[in-house]
């Protein structure tokens, strides 16, 4: 059995290749369909809890339901989360957020922070 | 199941939990939010081609569950899953086509381990935002994944000529 076969090989780039095209063109895509927004969206397991004007700056601390938090920093018209109760801090980690559709995510908290544009342009999402 | 191939087995379970144990402490996830090694799957994918299919879901599922378990919460057994299924599922048909090699097989399981999470994550959190982040974890996914595969076929080779 050989591990590293020519024809097999050819595949393998081919498969890395196309799934990376699509992928970056994807990204593209939705990066330029982006646009300022207007307000920090505070999902908490699926249910919207708050909105917050991002014109306004604020530091709000967000209780979740299995007792932690996470603290958002709302400055200079970009949404931010700081401080988490979390281990992995994943959503530390994660830029502030400013343009629609970008979305900051605390999966322990079950916590999401979205941007939403004005509220003309809203949708519903009936779940 | 034969004795030699319970002990076997364990014996990759606990490996596969030592990797997972590894890329907890070695977190990667200042630099692209989300992202991991996937080092647990040069075990994953070790088992498939030496052992078998069978084995290689029997053991993933016991390392999600005692990883889960030990280091994180049930919560995260829920993601763990997802991407593992998701992605054990089509690494086992693109093996069985045997049109890739290991690397193949690895960049597709490590693509889909990321599908599996943020199908599971836009479920349980009721956001569909978060799959616009999709495209960055398939990206990293599948550089991971060509890591991984290299490190996976490497192994494997040194076993050729050893029965297990």
């Amino acid at each position: 059995m050989d591990m590293f076969k020519d024809k097999k090989l050819r595949n393998d780039i081919i498969l890395a290749a196309a799934v990376i095209i699509a992928a970056a063109g994807i990204w593209l895509f939705t990066e330029l369909m982006k646009s300022d927004g207007a307000f920090a969206v505070v999902t908490v397991n699926g249910v919207e809890t708050a909105k917050y004007p991002l014109d306004t700056d604020a530091e709000i601390r967000l209780e979740s339901e299995n007792g932690g938090y996470n603290i958002l920093i709302i400055k200079d018209g970009k949404a931010d989360i700081t401080e988490a109760s979390c281990p992995d801090h994943v959503c530390v980690d994660q830029r502030a957020i400013s343009k629609t559709g970008e979305a900051i995510t605390c999966l322990p908290n079950k916590t999401v922070i979205t941007i939403d544009g004005e509220e003309e342009a809203d949708f519903d999402f009936v779940s | 199941m034969k004795t030699k191939k319970v002990a076997m087995l364990g014996l990759t379970i606990a490996l596969a939990m030592i990797m997972s144990y590894i890329e907890a402490l070695v977190p990667l996830s200042f630099a692209v939010p989300g992202i991991k090694m996937g080092l647990a799957n040069i075990v994953i994918i070790f088992v498939l081609y030496k052992f078998s299919m069978k084995d290689a879901v029997l053991v993933s599922a016991i390392r999600v569950i005692l990883v889960s378990l030990l280091f994180s919460n049930v919560m995260a057994m829920w993601y763990s899953l997802a991407g593992a299924v998701l992605s054990l599922s089509v690494m086992c048909i693109l093996k069985k086509t045997d049109k890739f090699s290991v690397i193949g097989v690895s960049v597709a399981g490590g693509i889909m381990h990321n599908v599996g999470q943020i199908i599971m994550a836009v479920i349980l959190l009721g956001t569909e935002q978060i799959a616009l982040y999709l495209p960055v974890l398939i990206i990293t996914g599948t550089v991971t994944g060509v890591i991984i595969g290299i490190v996976s076929g490497l192994v494997i080779n040194r076993f050729k000529n050893i029965r297990l």
